[in-house]
Protein backbone atom coordinates (compact mmCIF):
# COMPACT_ATOMS: atom_id res chain seq x y z
CA UNK A 1 0.00 0.00 0.00
CA UNK A 2 3.16 2.60 1.04
CA UNK A 3 4.81 1.86 -1.98
CA UNK A 4 1.54 1.98 -4.33
CA UNK A 5 1.56 5.66 -2.41
CA UNK A 6 4.80 6.79 -3.12
CA UNK A 7 4.14 5.50 -6.87
CA UNK A 8 1.36 7.65 -7.57
CA UNK A 9 3.00 10.75 -5.54
CA UNK A 10 5.95 9.98 -7.78
CA UNK A 11 3.19 9.98 -10.89
CA UNK A 12 1.71 13.42 -9.79
CA UNK A 13 5.29 15.03 -9.29
CA UNK A 14 5.97 16.44 -12.86
CA UNK A 15 2.18 16.49 -13.10
CA UNK A 16 2.26 20.11 -11.13
CA UNK A 17 4.57 21.34 -14.36
CA UNK A 18 1.96 20.02 -16.81
CA UNK A 19 3.16 18.08 -20.14
CA UNK A 20 5.65 20.00 -22.40
CA UNK A 21 6.01 23.22 -20.21
CA UNK A 22 9.78 24.17 -19.66
CA UNK A 23 11.13 23.63 -16.13
CA UNK A 24 12.26 26.62 -14.44
CA UNK A 25 16.60 25.34 -14.79
CA UNK A 26 15.17 24.71 -18.43
CA UNK A 27 14.55 27.84 -19.29
CA UNK A 28 16.89 29.64 -22.11
CA UNK A 29 17.03 33.59 -23.39
CA UNK A 30 16.59 33.74 -27.59
CA UNK A 31 19.87 35.30 -27.01
CA UNK A 32 21.35 31.87 -26.40
CA UNK A 33 19.86 30.66 -30.06
CA UNK A 34 21.34 33.40 -31.80
CA UNK A 35 24.91 33.58 -33.91
CA UNK A 36 27.76 35.30 -32.32
CA UNK A 37 27.64 38.05 -34.40
CA UNK A 38 24.32 39.16 -33.32
CA UNK A 39 25.46 38.14 -29.52
CA UNK A 40 28.19 40.79 -29.85
CA UNK A 41 25.62 43.41 -31.21
CA UNK A 42 23.72 42.64 -28.20
CA UNK A 43 26.53 42.87 -25.77
CA UNK A 44 28.13 46.17 -27.01
CA UNK A 45 26.19 49.31 -25.92
CA UNK A 46 27.92 51.34 -28.69
CA UNK A 47 26.75 48.32 -31.52
CA UNK A 48 23.38 47.68 -30.13
CA UNK A 49 21.11 49.89 -31.80
CA UNK A 50 18.04 50.03 -29.34
CA UNK A 51 20.62 51.82 -27.41
CA UNK A 52 19.53 55.09 -29.64
CA UNK A 53 16.11 54.47 -28.19
CA UNK A 54 17.75 54.31 -24.83
CA UNK A 55 19.17 57.54 -25.41
CA UNK A 56 16.40 59.07 -26.72
CA UNK A 57 13.75 58.02 -23.68
CA UNK A 58 16.50 59.56 -21.29
CA UNK A 59 15.82 63.20 -22.65
CA UNK A 60 12.19 62.11 -23.20
CA UNK A 61 12.33 61.66 -19.77
CA UNK A 62 13.78 65.13 -18.49
CA UNK A 63 11.17 66.69 -20.84
CA UNK A 64 8.03 68.65 -19.55
CA UNK A 65 4.87 67.73 -21.27
CA UNK A 66 1.02 68.02 -21.53
CA UNK A 67 -1.09 71.08 -19.29
CA UNK A 68 0.93 70.31 -15.92
CA UNK A 69 4.43 71.10 -17.89
CA UNK A 70 5.70 68.48 -15.51
CA UNK A 71 8.11 65.48 -17.26
CA UNK A 72 8.67 62.22 -15.55
CA UNK A 73 11.57 63.24 -13.93
CA UNK A 74 9.83 66.05 -11.58
CA UNK A 75 7.92 63.19 -10.01
CA UNK A 76 10.05 60.37 -10.57
CA UNK A 77 13.55 61.88 -9.81
CA UNK A 78 16.36 60.06 -11.43
CA UNK A 79 15.17 57.17 -13.64
CA UNK A 80 18.53 54.86 -12.54
CA UNK A 81 17.06 55.05 -9.01
CA UNK A 82 13.01 55.06 -9.48
CA UNK A 83 12.89 52.87 -12.13
CA UNK A 84 15.53 50.46 -10.85
CA UNK A 85 13.56 46.67 -10.89
CA UNK A 86 10.02 48.44 -12.31
CA UNK A 87 9.94 46.74 -16.06
CA UNK A 88 11.04 43.15 -13.97
CA UNK A 89 7.53 43.52 -12.18
CA UNK A 90 4.95 44.37 -15.60
CA UNK A 91 2.89 44.00 -16.39
CA UNK A 92 1.16 44.80 -13.18
CA UNK A 93 -2.28 45.40 -11.36
CA UNK A 94 -4.27 48.51 -12.27
CA UNK A 95 -6.55 49.54 -9.50
CA UNK A 96 -8.53 52.11 -10.92
CA UNK A 97 -9.08 50.11 -13.94
CA UNK A 98 -8.85 47.09 -11.80
CA UNK A 99 -6.69 44.72 -14.24
CA UNK A 100 -3.48 44.41 -15.34
CA UNK A 101 -1.58 46.96 -17.75
CA UNK A 102 1.55 46.50 -18.86
CA UNK A 103 4.98 49.10 -18.85
CA UNK A 104 3.72 50.81 -22.03
CA UNK A 105 0.11 51.13 -20.86
CA UNK A 106 1.80 52.38 -17.24
CA UNK A 107 3.75 55.51 -19.14
CA UNK A 108 0.56 56.37 -20.87
CA UNK A 109 -1.39 56.38 -17.85
CA UNK A 110 0.68 58.22 -16.09
CA UNK A 111 0.87 60.94 -18.92
CA UNK A 112 -2.87 61.20 -18.90
CA UNK A 113 -3.32 60.94 -15.58
CA UNK A 114 -0.43 63.21 -14.00
CA UNK A 115 0.88 65.18 -16.95
CA UNK A 116 -2.58 65.66 -18.50
CA UNK A 117 -0.58 64.85 -21.94
CA UNK A 118 -2.22 62.74 -24.67
CA UNK A 119 -1.20 59.00 -24.66
CA UNK A 120 1.59 58.14 -27.20
CA UNK A 121 0.79 55.98 -29.97
CA UNK A 122 1.37 52.03 -29.61
CA UNK A 123 4.80 51.39 -31.38
CA UNK A 124 5.58 55.24 -31.74
CA UNK A 125 9.32 56.47 -31.19
CA UNK A 126 8.58 58.29 -28.37
CA UNK A 127 6.93 55.05 -26.55
CA UNK A 128 9.43 52.73 -27.64
CA UNK A 129 11.86 55.17 -26.65
CA UNK A 130 10.47 56.10 -22.87
CA UNK A 131 9.57 52.37 -22.67
CA UNK A 132 13.73 51.25 -23.45
CA UNK A 133 15.10 53.33 -21.12
CA UNK A 134 12.84 52.56 -18.29
CA UNK A 135 13.63 48.97 -19.36
CA UNK A 136 16.71 49.24 -19.22
CA UNK A 137 17.25 50.11 -15.80
CA UNK A 138 16.35 47.02 -14.81
CA UNK A 139 19.16 45.44 -17.05
CA UNK A 140 20.30 41.90 -15.03
CA UNK A 141 17.58 41.62 -12.63
CA UNK A 142 15.14 38.80 -12.12
CA UNK A 143 11.46 39.07 -14.10
CA UNK A 144 9.46 38.91 -11.77
CA UNK A 145 5.83 39.56 -12.70
CA UNK A 146 2.62 38.11 -11.62
CA UNK A 147 3.65 38.24 -7.60
CA UNK A 148 0.66 40.09 -7.16
CA UNK A 149 -2.36 37.55 -6.14
CA UNK A 150 -5.10 40.13 -7.61
CA UNK A 151 -3.29 38.75 -10.78
CA UNK A 152 -3.66 35.38 -10.96
CA UNK A 153 -7.10 35.17 -13.09
CA UNK A 154 -5.41 37.59 -15.41
CA UNK A 155 -2.46 34.89 -15.70
CA UNK A 156 -4.40 31.69 -16.08
CA UNK A 157 -5.98 33.75 -18.91
CA UNK A 158 -3.18 34.49 -20.48
CA UNK A 159 -2.05 30.63 -20.03
CA UNK A 160 -5.57 29.32 -21.40
CA UNK A 161 -4.59 31.92 -24.44
CA UNK A 162 -1.32 30.49 -24.84
CA UNK A 163 -2.27 27.06 -24.56
CA UNK A 164 -5.17 27.37 -27.26
CA UNK A 165 -4.95 26.36 -30.34
CA UNK A 166 -5.96 29.31 -33.50
CA UNK A 167 -6.08 30.34 -37.20
CA UNK A 168 -5.82 28.83 -40.12
CA UNK A 169 -2.76 26.46 -39.26
CA UNK A 170 -4.66 25.99 -36.09
CA UNK A 171 -1.49 25.84 -33.91
CA UNK A 172 -1.34 27.61 -30.24
CA UNK A 173 1.71 29.10 -29.21
CA UNK A 174 2.53 26.37 -26.77
CA UNK A 175 2.83 23.94 -29.90
CA UNK A 176 6.42 25.76 -30.95
CA UNK A 177 7.43 27.22 -27.86
CA UNK A 178 6.68 24.87 -25.47
CA UNK A 179 7.12 21.58 -27.15
CA UNK A 180 8.93 22.13 -30.32
CA UNK A 181 11.75 25.21 -28.89
CA UNK A 182 14.64 23.00 -29.32
CA UNK A 183 13.85 22.22 -33.10
CA UNK A 184 13.76 24.89 -36.24
CA UNK A 185 11.71 26.11 -38.32
CA UNK A 186 12.65 26.47 -41.98
CA UNK A 187 16.54 28.02 -41.02
CA UNK A 188 15.57 29.95 -37.76
CA UNK A 189 15.66 28.94 -34.04
CA UNK A 190 11.71 28.17 -32.67
CA UNK A 191 13.22 29.32 -29.40
CA UNK A 192 10.96 29.40 -25.74
CA UNK A 193 9.34 32.82 -26.62
CA UNK A 194 10.96 33.90 -23.54
CA UNK A 195 10.61 38.29 -23.19
CA UNK A 196 13.62 38.89 -21.64
CA UNK A 197 14.99 41.85 -23.85
CA UNK A 198 11.68 43.79 -24.61
CA UNK A 199 11.64 46.60 -25.76
CA UNK A 200 13.98 44.67 -28.57
CA UNK A 201 15.64 45.46 -31.74
CA UNK A 202 15.08 43.46 -34.10
CA UNK A 203 17.16 43.07 -37.35
CA UNK A 204 13.90 42.19 -39.47
CA UNK A 205 12.61 45.05 -38.39
CA UNK A 206 15.25 47.45 -38.42
CA UNK A 207 13.86 48.92 -35.77
CA UNK A 208 12.99 48.26 -31.95
CA UNK A 209 9.56 46.83 -31.29
CA UNK A 210 7.30 45.63 -28.16
CA UNK A 211 6.39 42.46 -27.28
CA UNK A 212 2.97 42.95 -28.58
CA UNK A 213 4.37 43.89 -32.10
CA UNK A 214 6.50 40.58 -31.87
CA UNK A 215 3.27 38.55 -30.69
CA UNK A 216 1.22 39.85 -33.19
CA UNK A 217 3.73 38.68 -35.76
CA UNK A 218 3.62 35.26 -34.20
CA UNK A 219 -0.56 35.14 -34.08
CA UNK A 220 -0.63 36.64 -37.90
CA UNK A 221 1.41 33.96 -38.67
CA UNK A 222 -0.56 30.93 -37.38
CA UNK A 223 -3.00 32.95 -40.02
CA UNK A 224 -5.62 33.85 -37.21
CA UNK A 225 -6.79 37.78 -36.71
CA UNK A 226 -4.21 38.89 -34.23
CA UNK A 227 -5.39 41.22 -31.09
CA UNK A 228 -5.58 44.70 -31.02
CA UNK A 229 -2.24 46.59 -29.77
CA UNK A 230 -3.38 47.30 -26.05
CA UNK A 231 -6.28 44.84 -25.67
CA UNK A 232 -7.03 42.92 -22.59
CA UNK A 233 -5.66 39.93 -24.21
CA UNK A 234 -2.53 41.04 -25.23
CA UNK A 235 -2.07 42.25 -21.77
CA UNK A 236 -2.88 38.76 -20.63
CA UNK A 237 -0.94 37.28 -22.77
CA UNK A 238 2.00 39.20 -22.04
CA UNK A 239 1.74 38.66 -18.15
CA UNK A 240 1.51 34.66 -18.41
CA UNK A 241 4.94 34.93 -20.61
CA UNK A 242 6.65 37.06 -17.95
CA UNK A 243 5.43 34.86 -15.13
CA UNK A 244 6.61 31.74 -17.53
CA UNK A 245 10.12 33.56 -17.57
CA UNK A 246 9.93 33.99 -13.95
CA UNK A 247 13.87 34.48 -12.63
CA UNK A 248 15.33 35.47 -16.32
CA UNK A 249 17.30 38.16 -15.89
CA UNK A 250 16.01 41.26 -18.27
CA UNK A 251 18.15 42.32 -21.32
CA UNK A 252 16.55 45.20 -22.44
CA UNK A 253 16.99 46.33 -25.03
CA UNK A 254 17.98 43.24 -26.36
CA UNK A 255 18.81 42.13 -30.25
CA UNK A 256 17.52 39.43 -32.14
CA UNK A 257 17.61 38.50 -35.59
CA UNK B 1 18.68 65.11 -28.83
CA UNK B 2 21.54 62.55 -29.68
CA UNK B 3 21.33 60.68 -32.69
CA UNK B 4 24.36 58.68 -32.72
CA UNK B 5 26.49 56.61 -30.76
CA UNK B 6 30.37 56.32 -30.93
CA UNK B 7 32.90 54.55 -29.24
CA UNK B 8 36.38 55.25 -29.45
CA UNK B 9 39.29 54.18 -27.00
CA UNK B 10 39.61 57.20 -24.64
CA UNK B 11 43.35 56.21 -24.64
CA UNK B 12 45.90 54.87 -26.83
CA UNK B 13 49.32 54.24 -27.14
CA UNK B 14 51.39 55.74 -30.35
CA UNK B 15 51.61 53.55 -32.89
CA UNK B 16 48.72 51.94 -31.90
CA UNK B 17 45.63 50.14 -34.25
CA UNK B 18 42.31 51.40 -33.00
CA UNK B 19 39.12 50.45 -33.85
CA UNK B 20 36.41 53.31 -34.30
CA UNK B 21 32.80 52.62 -34.14
CA UNK B 22 29.90 54.69 -35.23
CA UNK B 23 26.05 54.06 -35.05
CA UNK B 24 23.28 56.38 -36.15
CA UNK B 25 19.59 56.60 -36.10
CA UNK B 26 18.20 56.67 -40.01
CA UNK B 27 15.38 55.03 -41.24
CA UNK B 28 17.01 54.17 -44.24
CA UNK B 29 13.94 54.19 -46.99
CA UNK B 30 15.19 52.74 -49.83
CA UNK B 31 12.69 54.35 -52.22
CA UNK B 32 11.47 51.24 -53.66
CA UNK B 33 8.96 50.44 -51.28
CA UNK B 34 5.15 50.81 -52.14
CA UNK B 35 2.17 52.05 -49.73
CA UNK B 36 -1.01 50.12 -49.49
CA UNK B 37 -2.30 52.35 -51.76
CA UNK B 38 0.42 51.92 -54.14
CA UNK B 39 2.11 55.24 -53.79
CA UNK B 40 5.75 54.69 -53.83
CA UNK B 41 7.46 55.51 -50.41
CA UNK B 42 9.74 58.81 -50.88
CA UNK B 43 13.64 57.84 -50.53
CA UNK B 44 15.15 59.33 -47.23
CA UNK B 45 18.76 57.74 -46.97
CA UNK B 46 21.82 58.88 -45.60
CA UNK B 47 24.11 59.57 -48.58
CA UNK B 48 27.36 59.90 -46.84
CA UNK B 49 29.39 59.75 -44.02
CA UNK B 50 32.93 61.66 -43.39
CA UNK B 51 35.12 61.10 -40.14
CA UNK B 52 37.78 63.50 -39.71
CA UNK B 53 40.81 63.72 -37.33
CA UNK B 54 42.16 67.39 -36.20
CA UNK B 55 40.40 68.38 -39.68
CA UNK B 56 41.98 65.87 -42.00
CA UNK B 57 39.77 63.11 -43.77
CA UNK B 58 40.28 59.95 -42.29
CA UNK B 59 37.75 57.68 -43.65
CA UNK B 60 34.30 58.29 -46.09
CA UNK B 61 31.56 56.47 -47.21
CA UNK B 62 28.96 56.50 -49.74
CA UNK B 63 25.91 55.06 -48.33
CA UNK B 64 23.12 53.96 -50.88
CA UNK B 65 19.63 52.30 -50.20
CA UNK B 66 20.57 48.87 -49.78
CA UNK B 67 22.12 49.64 -46.43
CA UNK B 68 20.11 48.77 -43.28
CA UNK B 69 18.60 51.29 -40.84
CA UNK B 70 20.27 52.47 -38.29
CA UNK B 71 23.65 52.01 -40.05
CA UNK B 72 27.01 51.01 -38.16
CA UNK B 73 30.75 51.47 -39.50
CA UNK B 74 33.84 49.59 -38.14
CA UNK B 75 37.33 51.17 -39.28
CA UNK B 76 40.60 51.38 -38.07
CA UNK B 77 43.40 54.29 -37.49
CA UNK B 78 46.83 54.30 -36.52
CA UNK B 79 47.30 56.68 -33.03
CA UNK B 80 50.10 58.57 -34.00
CA UNK B 81 48.73 61.93 -32.51
CA UNK B 82 46.17 63.27 -29.77
CA UNK B 83 43.50 65.27 -31.47
CA UNK B 84 39.94 65.35 -31.96
CA UNK B 85 37.73 63.15 -34.07
CA UNK B 86 34.44 64.49 -36.18
CA UNK B 87 31.79 62.61 -37.19
CA UNK B 88 29.37 63.85 -39.93
CA UNK B 89 26.31 61.85 -41.50
CA UNK B 90 24.58 64.16 -44.33
CA UNK B 91 21.34 62.60 -46.24
CA UNK B 92 18.65 63.37 -48.30
CA UNK B 93 15.82 66.18 -47.12
CA UNK B 94 18.64 68.27 -45.58
CA UNK B 95 18.95 65.66 -42.92
CA UNK B 96 22.46 65.80 -41.11
CA UNK B 97 23.82 64.87 -37.73
CA UNK B 98 27.73 65.62 -36.45
CA UNK B 99 29.23 63.88 -33.59
CA UNK B 100 32.72 63.91 -32.17
CA UNK B 101 35.16 61.81 -29.29
CA UNK B 102 38.56 62.83 -28.21
CA UNK B 103 41.86 60.92 -28.69
CA UNK B 104 44.66 60.89 -25.77
CA UNK B 105 48.09 59.13 -26.91
CA UNK B 106 49.98 58.41 -24.28
CA UNK B 107 53.87 57.09 -24.75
Amino acid sequence: MKRSIAFVVLLMMPCLLRAGEIPATGRRSGYSFMAPDTRAMQDDDTANPGMLWVMEGESLWAKQDGASEKACADCHGDARESMRGVAARYPAFDQVLGRPVDLEQAINLSRTRHQQASPLAHESRELLALEAYIAEQSRGMPIAAGADPQLAPFVDKGRELFMTREGQLNLSCANCHDDNWDKRLAGSAITQGQPTGYPLYRLEWQSLGSLQRRLRGCVTGVRAQAFEFGSPEMVELELYLMTRAAGMPIESPAVRP
Amino acid sequence: MAKALINVPAKARRGDVIEIKALTSHIMETGYRHTAAGEIVPRDIITSFTCRFNGAELFRADFFPAIAANPYLSFFMIANDSGKLDFEWIGDHGFSTTASASLSVVE
